[in-house]
């Protein structure tokens, strides 16, 4: 083969800088089109009000600040401070709460022969397909009558009893693709089964257990039906609530501010993001395809 | 899905080789399972089981929180199939899920097809396409959306040039609703990353056996690469087609909370949301949501049926 190279090896490694070329300028392409919207926000954060929607100028031609300081003074006496320390509560504890009960719940599917389990994991996986609308009702009035209205509870109580069927189902597929050796040589040792798990298996665990966490920040982060069902009290809104409440009150008199807080609202998204990423991209691929 | 159907307990793990001995083993094995998954098992009887009884039996009652339900019998679905505003919400989903769903599902395909050859940069693309995913569920994205579709606004402007006027995407009933389609649209990061890992999975040999027998591009394409990631197209359309019948976050910011204008975008959470918590009629908004469990059943029902004829599982081949 390494004989004739000179003379042919020529067209193949032109022909393949062209296509190098052809891809790049195609990935690119798709690449200005995703994230045109992201860029455009960030641009009109610092565009005067009544440029926002008017100017086709993706950036500023004068960069203002006052949409930001404007934020300082907060959207009818509560700060913006409140609605992110609130959010931050819910995605703290939901983090907490879907770590901790996913953990010990995917361990027992994974790792525990008990009677009943495939039962239960069908009827787990099941849990995934069911419209979640379905709950909503019967969930708020049973919270109404516990008297949890306009707290966090309800939002993370179902973190706690791990109903995310998702992160269950993904860190089973983990912690199945776990050498069988090392829990049974934990076995023969004497480890009984919260020692396994504690010192074992949750260890080897962490990029499902990290993958979980991310997305239940994010989730938690993101998430507007929620609070918008359970929360009444402004001081209580999470920044999503915040944000329609912003609209509300400020309109389109005030669209800078409001552009402004959009983007300052999707700033723990995107750090979380560009983080974490190689974990959340992977987890989700493989999450899906494990045997 | 593929995992789903194998996943529960592999054969080679029945039989675990540990020494769990007789009766008493087994015992504690099941106890200690229960333990274990004790939280599971509170939230699916409390927080699942529970509330899915309760909301049959609301189904078929008045019930407006403050007074006790009442039995009404059929009287829930009678009124609901014959409110005009029902039949809209249901239009208005039915062609979400039909327009949005394939044209992401191509989009996630096309990109990920891109991204499988190996080329510089490729993990940067891979993460940028990714980020839509995760912020676009966000009430912020909601506002850019309407911002960017809005009268004189970026795409209106945009269309002026190819000589359409329709005065902006957003107080449109005929377009409005594409505004929401273009934002799930955007959101294709989570399906191409399956598709992605699919791709990764399918054997180079086949390739380089079919080049040999001089097949092109197209049929490569269309004779191995569509067959072998066809239980992952499967996962996606599920998946995909499930999220887009529950959209509700993006319908009701974009379209100003009252997923107008004139009922555009409607979807039909959002007028079970309207239903239950704007107009207290609990046992309304109750037999929508059964109604809306048993079409989504009946999705995953048909789908799941016609995989036999387009799903090829490796087992199945050997």
């Amino acid at each position: 083969m390494t004989s004739v190279t000179s003379p042919v090896a020529h067209a193949p490694n032109e022909r393949r800088r062209l296509g190098a070329l052809v891809w790049h300028v195609g990935a690119l392409l798709v690449l200005a089109v995703v994230l045109y919207p992201v860029i455009w926000v960030l641009g009109a954060s610092f565009k005067p009000s009544k440029d926002i929607i008017a100017s086709l100028d993706l950036l500023p031609t004068k960069p203002v600040w006052a949409n930001f300081s404007g934020l300082a003074d907060g959207i009818s006496g509560i700060s913006i401070g409140s609605f992110f320390s609130n959010s931050l509560m819910y995605a703290g504890l939901a983090v907490v709460g879907v770590v901790i009960s996913s953990s010990l719940t995917a361990y027992a599917f994974a790792k525990i022969q008990f009677a009943g389990r495939n039962l239960l994991f069908t009827l787990m996986i099941g849990t995934l397909l069911l419209p979640y609308h379905v709950l909503l009702i019967p969930q708020y009035v049973l919270f109404r009558n516990l008297g949890y209205i306009d707290t966090l509870v309800p939002l993370v109580a179902g973190k706690f009893l791990a109903t995310e069927a998702f992160f269950v189902f993904l860190m089973v597929q983990f912690m199945r693709g776990l050498p069988r050796e090392l829990d049974e040589a934990a076995k023969l040792d004497g480890c009984g089964h919260l020692r396994t798990y504690w010192s074992i298996v949750l260890p080897l665990s962490r990029p499902a257990i990290i993958t979980s966490a991310i997305f239940t920040f994010i989730n938690a982060w993101n998430d507007f039906m929620g609070p918008l069902i359970y929360l009444n009290t402004p001081s209580k809104y999470t920044v999503s609530l915040g944000l329609m409440m912003f609209r509300d009150q400020e309109g389109i008199s005030n669209y800078g501010s409001m552009i402004a807080m959009s983007l300052v609202a999707l700033v723990p998204v995107v750090a979380f993001f560009m983080a974490f990423q190689r974990y959340l991209i992977d987890g989700m691929a493989t999450s899906g395809l494990k045997g | 899905m593929t995992l789903v159907k194998e996943a529960p307990a592999r054969p080679a793990q029945k039989r675990s080789a540990a020494p769990v001995a007789g009766r008493r083993g087994r015992r504690r094995e099941n106890l200690a399972g229960y333990l274990f998954m004790s939280p599971w098992i509170a939230g699916f009887l409390l927080l699942t089981a529970g509330p899915m009884i309760a909301s049959l039996y609301y189904a078929f009652t008045s019930y407006n929180l403050f007074t006790p339900p009442k039995w009404v019998g059929l009287d829930n679905f009678t009124t609901m199939f014959q409110d005009p505003r029902w039949q809209k919400s249901v239009e208005v989903t039915l062609k979400y899920v039909v327009v949005a769903t394939p044209l992401k599902l191509l989009l996630a395909l096309g990109v990920a097809l891109l991204l499988a050859q190996k080329r510089r940069g490729q993990a940067l693309y891979r993460a940028a396409f990714y980020m839509p995913s995760l912020i676009g569920a966000s009430v912020s994205v909601g506002f850019v959306w309407r911002a960017l579709f809005s009268d004189g606004a970026v795409v209106d402007r945009t269309q002026k040039v190819f000589g359409l006027d329709v005065g902006g995407w957003i107080g449109n009933p005929d377009y409005v609703l594409y505004a929401l389609v273009a934002l799930s649209i955007w959101q294709f990061g989570a399906p191409m990353v399956i598709f992605l890992a699919g791709l990764k999975q399918v054997p180079q040999e086949l390739y380089e056996a079919a080049e040999m027998d001089g097949a092109g591009p197209f049929r490569r394409f269309w004779n191995i690469t569509l067959p072998m990631i066809s239980p992952v197209l499967f996962f996606n359309v599920l998946l995909e087609s499930i999220h887009a019948f529950q959209v509700f976050g993006s319908a009701y910011v974009v379209s100003d909370t009252r997923c107008g204008p004139a009922d555009a975008t409607l979807v039909y959470t959002c007028y079970l949301y309207q239903k239950g918590f704007k107009e207290a009629q609990m046992g309304f908004a109750s037999a929508m949501a059964w109604t809306l469990v048993i079409a989504v059943a009946l999705v995953t029902a048909v789908l799941f049926w016609s995989q036999k004829k387009w799903v090829h599982y490796e087992e199945a081949a050997k």
